[in-house]
Protein backbone atom coordinates (compact mmCIF):
# COMPACT_ATOMS: atom_id res chain seq x y z
CA UNK A 1 0.00 0.00 0.00
CA UNK A 2 1.72 3.49 -0.66
CA UNK A 3 0.93 5.99 1.86
CA UNK A 4 0.64 9.56 0.13
CA UNK A 5 1.92 12.54 1.96
CA UNK A 6 -1.39 13.78 4.56
CA UNK A 7 -2.12 17.23 4.06
CA UNK A 8 -1.32 19.85 6.44
CA UNK A 9 -4.80 21.29 6.71
CA UNK A 10 -6.14 17.93 7.39
CA UNK A 11 -3.31 16.50 9.31
CA UNK A 12 -3.64 19.41 12.01
CA UNK A 13 -7.46 19.94 12.69
CA UNK A 14 -7.55 15.74 13.13
CA UNK A 15 -4.54 15.75 15.37
CA UNK A 16 -6.09 19.17 17.19
CA UNK A 17 -9.67 16.86 17.18
CA UNK A 18 -7.97 13.56 18.95
CA UNK A 19 -6.91 16.10 21.37
CA UNK A 20 -9.67 17.45 22.50
CA UNK A 21 -11.18 13.98 22.72
CA UNK A 22 -8.70 12.93 24.92
CA UNK A 23 -7.46 15.54 27.32
CA UNK A 24 -10.53 15.61 29.52
CA UNK A 25 -9.70 11.98 30.01
CA UNK A 26 -6.06 12.87 30.63
CA UNK A 27 -7.34 15.30 32.81
CA UNK A 28 -9.54 12.63 35.13
CA UNK A 29 -6.72 10.16 35.14
CA UNK A 30 -3.95 13.30 36.40
CA UNK A 31 -6.83 13.45 39.15
CA UNK A 32 -7.28 10.08 39.97
CA UNK A 33 -5.98 8.72 43.36
CA UNK A 34 -5.02 5.51 42.30
CA UNK A 35 -4.14 4.18 46.31
CA UNK A 36 -7.47 4.33 47.31
CA UNK A 37 -9.38 3.18 44.11
CA UNK A 38 -9.83 -0.19 44.84
CA UNK A 39 -11.23 0.58 48.32
CA UNK A 40 -13.49 2.40 46.79
CA UNK A 41 -14.43 -0.58 44.63
CA UNK A 42 -15.31 -2.30 47.59
CA UNK A 43 -17.75 0.64 49.08
CA UNK A 44 -21.12 -1.16 49.08
CA UNK A 45 -22.67 1.76 47.66
CA UNK A 46 -20.33 1.95 44.90
CA UNK A 47 -21.04 -1.69 43.74
CA UNK A 48 -24.81 -1.51 44.27
CA UNK A 49 -24.46 1.66 41.55
CA UNK A 50 -22.56 -0.51 39.73
CA UNK A 51 -24.48 -3.28 39.79
CA UNK A 52 -27.83 -0.93 38.74
CA UNK A 53 -26.09 0.55 35.91
CA UNK A 54 -25.05 -2.79 34.28
CA UNK A 55 -28.41 -4.12 35.02
CA UNK A 56 -30.56 -1.37 33.97
CA UNK A 57 -28.51 -0.45 30.96
CA UNK A 58 -28.62 -4.20 29.97
CA UNK A 59 -31.93 -4.20 30.01
CA UNK A 60 -32.64 -0.96 28.45
CA UNK A 61 -30.63 -2.45 25.72
CA UNK A 62 -32.55 -5.72 25.49
CA UNK A 63 -36.37 -3.66 25.04
CA UNK A 64 -34.51 -1.64 22.44
CA UNK A 65 -33.71 -4.74 20.74
CA UNK A 66 -37.44 -6.08 20.74
CA UNK A 67 -38.37 -3.01 19.95
CA UNK A 68 -35.84 -0.80 17.85
CA UNK A 69 -34.72 -3.85 15.20
CA UNK A 70 -39.13 -3.79 13.77
CA UNK A 71 -39.01 0.02 13.77
CA UNK A 72 -35.78 -0.07 11.91
CA UNK A 73 -37.09 -2.61 9.50
CA UNK A 74 -40.30 -1.06 9.26
CA UNK A 75 -38.18 2.27 7.96
CA UNK A 76 -36.07 0.65 5.95
CA UNK A 77 -38.30 -2.06 3.94
CA UNK A 78 -41.91 -0.60 4.05
CA UNK A 79 -43.22 2.37 2.38
CA UNK A 80 -46.15 3.85 4.14
CA UNK A 81 -47.65 7.80 4.53
CA UNK A 82 -45.55 9.61 6.79
CA UNK A 83 -42.33 7.71 6.53
CA UNK A 84 -40.16 10.94 6.81
CA UNK A 85 -42.69 12.52 10.16
CA UNK A 86 -41.64 9.29 11.84
CA UNK A 87 -37.86 8.98 10.82
CA UNK A 88 -37.64 12.48 12.14
CA UNK A 89 -39.87 11.89 15.20
CA UNK A 90 -37.29 8.70 16.24
CA UNK A 91 -33.93 11.23 16.48
CA UNK A 92 -35.82 13.86 18.82
CA UNK A 93 -34.79 11.81 21.91
CA UNK A 94 -31.36 12.76 19.98
CA UNK A 95 -31.89 16.33 20.42
CA UNK A 96 -34.07 17.06 23.16
CA UNK A 97 -31.66 17.68 26.26
CA UNK A 98 -32.39 14.27 28.34
CA UNK A 99 -33.32 16.20 31.49
CA UNK A 100 -36.35 17.35 28.97
CA UNK A 101 -36.65 14.16 27.76
CA UNK A 102 -37.64 12.62 31.50
CA UNK A 103 -39.91 15.81 32.46
CA UNK A 104 -41.79 14.57 28.89
CA UNK A 105 -41.62 10.77 30.42
CA UNK A 106 -42.95 12.15 33.87
CA UNK A 107 -45.55 13.89 31.87
CA UNK A 108 -46.54 10.67 30.05
CA UNK A 109 -45.75 8.40 32.28
CA UNK A 110 -45.74 9.82 35.79
CA UNK A 111 -48.29 9.63 38.36
CA UNK A 112 -50.27 12.39 37.04
CA UNK A 113 -49.27 11.68 33.48
CA UNK A 114 -51.18 10.82 30.50
CA UNK A 115 -50.64 7.20 30.62
CA UNK A 116 -49.49 6.66 34.27
CA UNK A 117 -52.35 8.34 35.81
CA UNK A 118 -54.35 5.08 34.03
CA UNK A 119 -51.43 2.74 34.63
CA UNK A 120 -52.14 4.10 38.33
CA UNK A 121 -55.67 3.54 38.76
CA UNK A 122 -55.80 0.48 36.98
CA UNK A 123 -53.43 -1.47 37.60
CA UNK A 124 -51.74 0.06 40.84
CA UNK A 125 -48.00 1.03 39.07
CA UNK A 126 -46.52 3.68 39.28
CA UNK A 127 -42.98 3.94 37.29
CA UNK A 128 -41.16 6.89 38.75
CA UNK A 129 -38.90 6.06 41.63
CA UNK A 130 -38.92 2.28 40.51
CA UNK A 131 -35.75 0.09 39.00
CA UNK A 132 -38.25 0.17 36.05
CA UNK A 133 -38.53 3.62 35.91
CA UNK A 134 -34.41 3.73 35.30
CA UNK A 135 -35.02 1.13 32.66
CA UNK A 136 -37.49 2.94 30.43
CA UNK A 137 -35.78 6.47 31.00
CA UNK A 138 -32.66 4.62 29.79
CA UNK A 139 -34.45 3.20 26.97
CA UNK A 140 -35.86 6.62 25.79
CA UNK A 141 -32.54 8.19 25.44
CA UNK A 142 -30.63 5.02 23.77
CA UNK A 143 -33.79 3.70 21.57
CA UNK A 144 -32.95 6.39 18.64
CA UNK A 145 -29.37 5.39 18.49
CA UNK A 146 -30.05 1.54 17.64
CA UNK A 147 -32.94 2.86 15.16
CA UNK A 148 -30.50 4.87 12.93
CA UNK A 149 -27.94 2.28 13.39
CA UNK A 150 -29.90 -0.57 11.98
CA UNK A 151 -31.84 0.71 9.94
CA UNK A 152 -28.53 2.21 8.14
CA UNK A 153 -27.95 -1.46 8.40
CA UNK A 154 -30.83 -2.41 6.29
CA UNK A 155 -30.45 0.05 3.82
CA UNK A 156 -27.02 -0.77 3.06
CA UNK A 157 -27.88 -4.38 3.01
CA UNK A 158 -28.33 -5.88 -0.60
CA UNK A 159 -31.80 -6.75 -0.80
CA UNK A 160 -31.78 -8.86 -3.87
CA UNK A 161 -31.14 -11.72 -0.86
CA UNK A 162 -34.37 -10.82 0.27
CA UNK A 163 -35.97 -10.73 -2.96
CA UNK A 164 -34.18 -13.94 -4.20
CA UNK A 165 -35.83 -15.55 -0.92
CA UNK A 166 -39.17 -13.94 -1.75
CA UNK A 167 -39.15 -15.45 -5.02
CA UNK A 168 -38.51 -18.58 -3.56
CA UNK A 169 -41.88 -18.30 -1.90
CA UNK A 170 -40.64 -17.30 1.63
CA UNK A 171 -42.91 -15.34 3.50
CA UNK A 172 -41.99 -11.90 4.48
CA UNK A 173 -41.30 -13.15 8.28
CA UNK A 174 -39.20 -15.92 6.77
CA UNK A 175 -37.52 -13.68 5.15
CA UNK A 176 -36.97 -11.54 8.05
CA UNK A 177 -35.13 -14.23 10.43
CA UNK A 178 -34.01 -16.07 7.78
CA UNK A 179 -31.88 -13.42 5.19
CA UNK A 180 -32.51 -10.53 7.16
CA UNK A 181 -31.49 -10.17 10.33
CA UNK A 182 -28.31 -12.52 9.96
CA UNK A 183 -27.16 -10.23 6.37
CA UNK A 184 -27.42 -7.52 9.17
CA UNK A 185 -26.31 -8.83 12.75
CA UNK A 186 -23.46 -7.13 12.86
CA UNK A 187 -24.91 -3.68 12.52
CA UNK A 188 -27.78 -4.62 14.91
CA UNK A 189 -24.55 -5.50 17.43
CA UNK A 190 -22.72 -2.33 16.69
CA UNK A 191 -26.17 -0.68 17.34
CA UNK A 192 -26.68 -2.62 20.11
CA UNK A 193 -23.21 -1.53 21.87
CA UNK A 194 -23.88 2.21 21.16
CA UNK A 195 -27.54 1.89 22.83
CA UNK A 196 -25.98 0.03 25.38
CA UNK A 197 -23.13 2.44 26.05
CA UNK A 198 -25.77 5.75 25.67
CA UNK A 199 -28.26 4.06 28.75
CA UNK A 200 -24.96 3.10 30.92
CA UNK A 201 -24.54 6.42 30.75
CA UNK A 202 -27.45 8.01 31.22
CA UNK A 203 -28.27 10.45 33.61
CA UNK A 204 -30.55 13.58 32.71
CA UNK A 205 -33.67 11.54 32.45
CA UNK A 206 -33.02 9.20 34.73
CA UNK A 207 -32.51 11.52 37.79
CA UNK A 208 -35.67 13.33 36.42
CA UNK A 209 -38.01 10.66 35.60
CA UNK A 210 -36.82 7.79 38.17
CA UNK A 211 -35.24 9.77 40.80
CA UNK A 212 -32.43 9.08 43.06
CA UNK A 213 -32.24 6.50 45.79
CA UNK A 214 -29.53 4.12 46.45
CA UNK A 215 -30.42 0.46 45.37
CA UNK A 216 -33.33 1.29 43.21
CA UNK A 217 -32.31 4.40 41.26
CA UNK A 218 -29.03 5.64 41.92
CA UNK A 219 -26.90 4.21 38.78
CA UNK A 220 -23.59 4.96 38.57
CA UNK A 221 -23.74 8.55 36.82
CA UNK A 222 -26.12 9.60 39.62
CA UNK A 223 -23.58 8.47 42.43
CA UNK A 224 -20.96 10.46 40.50
CA UNK A 225 -23.35 13.68 40.25
CA UNK A 226 -24.12 13.02 44.43
CA UNK A 227 -20.43 12.45 45.21
CA UNK A 228 -19.48 15.82 43.36
CA UNK A 229 -22.09 17.57 45.06
CA UNK A 230 -21.51 16.76 48.35
CA UNK A 231 -18.07 18.01 47.75
CA UNK A 232 -15.84 15.07 47.57
CA UNK A 233 -14.24 15.78 44.06
CA UNK A 234 -11.85 13.11 44.43
CA UNK A 235 -14.25 10.62 44.82
CA UNK A 236 -16.53 11.91 41.91
CA UNK A 237 -13.46 10.93 40.42
CA UNK A 238 -12.64 8.21 41.24
CA UNK A 239 -16.65 6.48 40.73
CA UNK A 240 -16.30 8.05 36.94
CA UNK A 241 -13.26 6.05 36.30
CA UNK A 242 -14.63 2.77 37.89
CA UNK A 243 -17.56 3.10 35.30
CA UNK A 244 -15.05 4.36 32.37
CA UNK A 245 -13.33 0.91 33.01
CA UNK A 246 -15.82 -1.09 33.62
CA UNK A 247 -17.85 0.02 30.16
CA UNK A 248 -14.24 0.50 27.91
CA UNK A 249 -13.36 -3.37 29.32
CA UNK A 250 -17.08 -4.80 28.33
CA UNK A 251 -16.85 -2.88 25.10
CA UNK A 252 -13.08 -4.50 24.45
CA UNK A 253 -14.23 -7.64 25.14
CA UNK A 254 -17.20 -7.91 23.04
CA UNK A 255 -15.20 -6.32 20.18
CA UNK A 256 -13.19 -9.34 19.95
CA UNK A 257 -16.06 -12.00 21.10
CA UNK A 258 -18.43 -10.78 19.42
CA UNK A 259 -18.51 -7.62 16.83
CA UNK A 260 -15.40 -8.86 14.72
CA UNK A 261 -17.01 -10.15 11.18
CA UNK A 262 -15.92 -13.59 10.59
CA UNK B 1 -35.19 21.04 35.59
CA UNK B 2 -32.73 22.13 38.55
CA UNK B 3 -29.90 19.92 37.05
CA UNK B 4 -30.03 21.66 33.85
CA UNK B 5 -29.45 24.42 35.26
CA UNK B 6 -27.06 23.71 37.06
CA UNK B 7 -25.40 22.06 34.57
CA UNK B 8 -25.93 25.23 31.89
CA UNK B 9 -24.53 27.70 34.68
CA UNK B 10 -21.25 25.64 35.52
CA UNK B 11 -20.72 25.72 31.78
CA UNK B 12 -22.25 29.31 31.29
CA UNK B 13 -19.58 30.25 34.30
CA UNK B 14 -16.66 28.28 32.47
CA UNK B 15 -17.19 29.53 29.20
CA UNK B 16 -17.54 32.61 30.24
CA UNK B 17 -14.17 33.02 32.25
CA UNK B 18 -12.42 35.29 30.00
CA UNK B 19 -15.43 38.02 29.90
CA UNK B 20 -18.10 37.59 32.33
CA UNK B 21 -15.98 39.72 34.95
CA UNK B 22 -16.93 42.41 33.27
CA UNK B 23 -15.94 44.86 35.01
CA UNK B 24 -13.53 48.07 33.80
CA UNK B 25 -9.84 48.25 34.93
CA UNK B 26 -9.95 50.36 38.34
CA UNK B 27 -13.23 49.25 39.64
CA UNK B 28 -11.75 46.92 41.75
CA UNK B 29 -9.71 48.75 43.54
CA UNK B 30 -11.62 51.47 44.71
CA UNK B 31 -15.08 50.34 46.09
CA UNK B 32 -16.74 53.54 45.37
CA UNK B 33 -18.22 53.26 42.11
CA UNK B 34 -19.90 50.04 41.22
CA UNK B 35 -19.75 48.82 38.01
CA UNK B 36 -20.12 45.73 35.54
CA UNK B 37 -21.61 42.18 36.45
CA UNK B 38 -21.70 40.54 39.85
CA UNK B 39 -21.76 37.02 39.67
CA UNK B 40 -23.53 35.54 42.60
CA UNK B 41 -23.83 31.95 43.47
CA UNK B 42 -26.71 31.84 45.37
CA UNK B 43 -28.36 28.65 46.95
CA UNK B 44 -31.71 27.44 45.62
CA UNK B 45 -33.68 28.33 48.18
CA UNK B 46 -33.20 31.85 47.40
CA UNK B 47 -33.97 32.02 43.99
CA UNK B 48 -37.15 34.43 44.19
CA UNK B 49 -35.93 36.51 47.02
CA UNK B 50 -32.75 37.24 45.72
CA UNK B 51 -33.86 37.83 42.02
CA UNK B 52 -36.22 40.58 42.98
CA UNK B 53 -33.39 41.92 45.56
CA UNK B 54 -30.84 41.80 42.24
CA UNK B 55 -32.88 43.82 40.24
CA UNK B 56 -33.13 46.20 43.28
CA UNK B 57 -29.63 46.26 43.41
CA UNK B 58 -29.73 46.93 39.87
CA UNK B 59 -31.69 50.17 40.12
CA UNK B 60 -29.59 51.40 42.92
CA UNK B 61 -26.72 51.37 41.37
CA UNK B 62 -26.75 52.03 37.63
CA UNK B 63 -24.09 50.16 35.23
CA UNK B 64 -24.44 46.77 37.40
CA UNK B 65 -25.45 43.20 36.56
CA UNK B 66 -26.69 40.75 38.84
CA UNK B 67 -25.48 37.47 37.64
CA UNK B 68 -27.17 34.54 39.29
CA UNK B 69 -25.83 30.77 39.45
CA UNK B 70 -28.77 28.96 41.59
CA UNK B 71 -28.14 25.61 43.05
CA UNK B 72 -27.60 23.05 46.01
CA UNK B 73 -25.16 24.69 48.39
CA UNK B 74 -23.11 22.13 48.52
CA UNK B 75 -22.68 21.97 44.49
CA UNK B 76 -22.08 25.83 44.45
CA UNK B 77 -19.39 25.36 47.09
CA UNK B 78 -17.83 22.11 44.82
CA UNK B 79 -17.73 24.66 41.71
CA UNK B 80 -16.48 27.73 43.54
CA UNK B 81 -13.65 25.80 44.83
CA UNK B 82 -13.03 24.26 41.33
CA UNK B 83 -12.14 27.70 40.23
CA UNK B 84 -15.68 28.76 38.76
CA UNK B 85 -15.66 32.77 38.38
CA UNK B 86 -17.89 33.71 41.05
CA UNK B 87 -18.22 37.04 43.83
CA UNK B 88 -20.37 36.24 46.02
CA UNK B 89 -21.35 32.98 47.49
CA UNK B 90 -24.78 32.87 49.42
CA UNK B 91 -25.20 29.33 50.61
CA UNK B 92 -28.29 28.03 52.59
CA UNK B 93 -25.80 26.94 55.34
CA UNK B 94 -22.96 27.57 57.44
CA UNK B 95 -21.42 24.05 56.73
CA UNK B 96 -21.48 24.26 52.81
CA UNK B 97 -20.19 28.18 53.57
CA UNK B 98 -17.26 26.46 55.58
CA UNK B 99 -16.07 24.19 52.92
CA UNK B 100 -15.70 27.64 50.68
CA UNK B 101 -13.82 29.39 53.78
CA UNK B 102 -11.84 26.30 54.63
CA UNK B 103 -10.15 26.00 51.25
CA UNK B 104 -8.90 29.63 51.82
CA UNK B 105 -11.42 30.98 48.92
CA UNK B 106 -13.57 33.15 50.71
CA UNK B 107 -12.76 37.18 51.19
CA UNK B 108 -13.25 38.40 54.71
CA UNK B 109 -15.78 37.30 57.61
CA UNK B 110 -19.43 35.45 56.32
CA UNK B 111 -22.56 36.95 57.99
CA UNK B 112 -25.66 35.10 58.61
CA UNK B 113 -28.33 37.43 56.44
CA UNK B 114 -31.62 35.55 57.22
CA UNK B 115 -32.61 31.52 58.79
CA UNK B 116 -34.69 29.53 57.41
CA UNK B 117 -37.00 26.67 58.37
CA UNK B 118 -38.83 23.56 57.18
CA UNK B 119 -42.45 22.57 56.68
CA UNK B 120 -44.03 20.02 54.74
CA UNK B 121 -44.81 20.84 51.50
CA UNK B 122 -47.80 18.66 49.78
CA UNK B 123 -50.36 18.79 47.35
CA UNK B 124 -52.90 21.60 46.97
CA UNK B 125 -55.88 20.96 49.53
CA UNK B 126 -54.06 18.58 51.19
CA UNK B 127 -55.90 15.92 49.86
CA UNK B 128 -53.69 12.74 51.67
CA UNK B 129 -54.45 14.63 54.80
CA UNK B 130 -50.90 15.28 55.60
CA UNK B 131 -50.57 16.79 59.36
CA UNK B 132 -46.99 16.21 60.48
CA UNK B 133 -43.97 13.95 60.19
CA UNK B 134 -45.46 11.20 62.00
CA UNK B 135 -47.76 10.91 58.84
CA UNK B 136 -44.60 10.69 56.35
CA UNK B 137 -43.97 7.07 57.57
CA UNK B 138 -47.67 6.03 56.48
CA UNK B 139 -47.04 3.29 53.58
CA UNK B 140 -49.48 4.56 51.31
CA UNK B 141 -47.40 8.13 50.98
CA UNK B 142 -44.86 9.32 48.55
CA UNK B 143 -41.84 11.37 50.41
CA UNK B 144 -39.09 13.06 49.06
CA UNK B 145 -36.25 14.52 50.53
CA UNK B 146 -33.16 16.06 49.71
CA UNK B 147 -30.06 14.29 50.09
CA UNK B 148 -28.12 15.06 52.95
CA UNK B 149 -25.19 17.07 51.30
CA UNK B 150 -27.37 20.04 50.64
CA UNK B 151 -28.76 21.89 53.62
CA UNK B 152 -32.17 21.24 53.26
CA UNK B 153 -31.92 17.75 53.10
CA UNK B 154 -29.39 18.39 56.42
CA UNK B 155 -32.30 20.10 58.04
CA UNK B 156 -34.69 17.62 57.06
CA UNK B 157 -32.68 14.91 58.56
CA UNK B 158 -32.63 17.17 61.66
CA UNK B 159 -36.36 17.42 62.29
CA UNK B 160 -37.34 14.12 61.37
CA UNK B 161 -34.94 12.72 63.78
CA UNK B 162 -36.29 15.30 66.41
CA UNK B 163 -39.75 13.88 65.46
CA UNK B 164 -38.28 10.38 66.53
CA UNK B 165 -39.68 8.93 63.22
CA UNK B 166 -38.22 6.68 60.38
CA UNK B 167 -38.86 8.19 57.35
CA UNK B 168 -38.04 5.95 54.23
CA UNK B 169 -38.11 8.84 50.52
CA UNK B 170 -38.52 7.36 47.21
CA UNK B 171 -35.92 9.96 45.98
CA UNK B 172 -33.08 12.19 47.37
CA UNK B 173 -33.23 15.01 45.27
CA UNK B 174 -30.29 17.54 44.79
CA UNK B 175 -31.74 20.85 46.21
CA UNK B 176 -34.46 22.12 47.25
CA UNK B 177 -36.87 23.42 44.31
CA UNK B 178 -36.46 19.67 42.65
CA UNK B 179 -37.61 18.33 45.63
CA UNK B 180 -40.68 20.82 45.09
CA UNK B 181 -40.81 19.97 41.24
CA UNK B 182 -41.70 16.20 42.56
CA UNK B 183 -44.65 17.72 44.55
CA UNK B 184 -46.01 20.23 42.18
CA UNK B 185 -45.89 17.24 39.43
CA UNK B 186 -48.00 15.08 41.66
CA UNK B 187 -45.23 12.84 41.51
CA UNK B 188 -44.37 12.50 45.50
CA UNK B 189 -47.41 13.53 48.06
CA UNK B 190 -45.17 15.16 50.45
CA UNK B 191 -41.81 16.73 50.55
CA UNK B 192 -39.69 18.47 53.28
CA UNK B 193 -38.81 21.60 51.88
CA UNK B 194 -38.60 25.44 52.88
CA UNK B 195 -41.02 27.74 54.27
CA UNK B 196 -39.66 30.01 51.70
CA UNK B 197 -40.32 27.73 48.55
CA UNK B 198 -43.48 26.63 49.82
CA UNK B 199 -44.48 29.97 50.14
CA UNK B 200 -43.15 30.73 46.26
CA UNK B 201 -45.11 27.42 45.25
CA UNK B 202 -48.44 28.74 47.37
CA UNK B 203 -50.54 28.14 43.90
CA UNK B 204 -49.66 24.98 43.63
CA UNK B 205 -48.58 23.46 46.86
CA UNK B 206 -50.11 23.63 50.68
CA UNK B 207 -47.67 23.81 53.60
CA UNK B 208 -47.95 21.96 56.48
CA UNK B 209 -46.40 23.54 59.48
CA UNK B 210 -44.70 20.92 62.33
CA UNK B 211 -43.17 22.02 65.77
CA UNK B 212 -40.21 20.03 65.38
CA UNK B 213 -38.77 21.90 62.30
CA UNK B 214 -37.89 24.57 65.14
CA UNK B 215 -35.33 21.64 65.83
CA UNK B 216 -33.68 22.29 62.71
CA UNK B 217 -32.98 25.79 61.67
CA UNK B 218 -30.63 26.91 58.95
CA UNK B 219 -28.80 29.77 58.93
CA UNK B 220 -28.32 31.48 56.04
CA UNK B 221 -24.52 33.25 55.23
CA UNK B 222 -23.08 35.20 52.68
CA UNK B 223 -19.70 35.96 51.90
CA UNK B 224 -17.75 37.70 49.56
CA UNK B 225 -15.10 35.47 47.56
CA UNK B 226 -11.20 35.91 47.19
CA UNK B 227 -10.54 35.69 43.83
CA UNK B 228 -13.48 37.84 43.05
CA UNK B 229 -13.66 39.84 39.72
CA UNK B 230 -15.80 42.89 40.55
CA UNK B 231 -14.46 42.61 44.57
CA UNK B 232 -16.59 46.39 44.71
CA UNK B 233 -19.47 44.87 43.41
CA UNK B 234 -19.39 42.11 45.88
CA UNK B 235 -19.02 44.08 48.90
CA UNK B 236 -21.55 46.52 47.53
CA UNK B 237 -23.98 43.44 46.63
CA UNK B 238 -23.78 41.97 50.42
CA UNK B 239 -24.10 45.35 52.08
CA UNK B 240 -27.28 45.06 50.12
CA UNK B 241 -28.64 42.22 50.78
CA UNK B 242 -28.16 43.27 54.85
CA UNK B 243 -30.20 46.53 53.91
CA UNK B 244 -33.27 47.21 55.23
CA UNK B 245 -35.17 47.04 51.72
CA UNK B 246 -33.36 43.50 50.74
CA UNK B 247 -34.66 43.02 54.21
CA UNK B 248 -38.67 43.36 53.44
CA UNK B 249 -38.11 41.06 50.20
CA UNK B 250 -36.65 38.21 52.54
CA UNK B 251 -39.18 38.47 54.97
CA UNK B 252 -42.04 38.54 52.63
CA UNK B 253 -40.85 35.49 51.01
CA UNK B 254 -41.16 33.83 54.83
CA UNK B 255 -37.54 33.91 55.67
CA UNK B 256 -36.61 34.67 59.49
CA UNK B 257 -34.54 37.60 60.57
CA UNK B 258 -31.05 36.41 61.68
Amino acid sequence: MKTARVPVPLLVPAVLGLLFLILPLVGLLARTPWSTLPARLAEPQVVEALKLSLLTSTMATVLCLVLGVPLAWMLARVTFPGRRLVRALITVPLVLPPVVGGIALLLALGRRGLVGQWLDSTFGITLPFTTTGVVIAESFVALPFLVIAVEGALRGADSRYEEAAATLGSTRWTTFTHVTLPLVAPGIAAGAVLCWARALGEFGATITFAGNYPGITQTMPLAVYQTMESGDLEGAVVLSLILLIVSVAILAGLRDRWLTAP
Amino acid sequence: MRIVAIGLAALIALAGCGDSGTDEPGTTSSGSAVTGSVNVFAAASLTESFTTIGKQFETAHPGTTVVFNFAGSSALATQINEGAPADVFASASPKNLKVVVDAGNSEGTPTTFVKNQLVIAVAKGNPKGIAGPADLTRPDLKVALCAEAVPCGAAAKTAIEAAGVKVTPVTLEQDVKAALSKVKLGEVDAALVYRTDARAAAADVDAVEFPESAKAINDYPIVALKDAKNAAGAQAFIRYVLSAEAGRVLTEAGFQAP
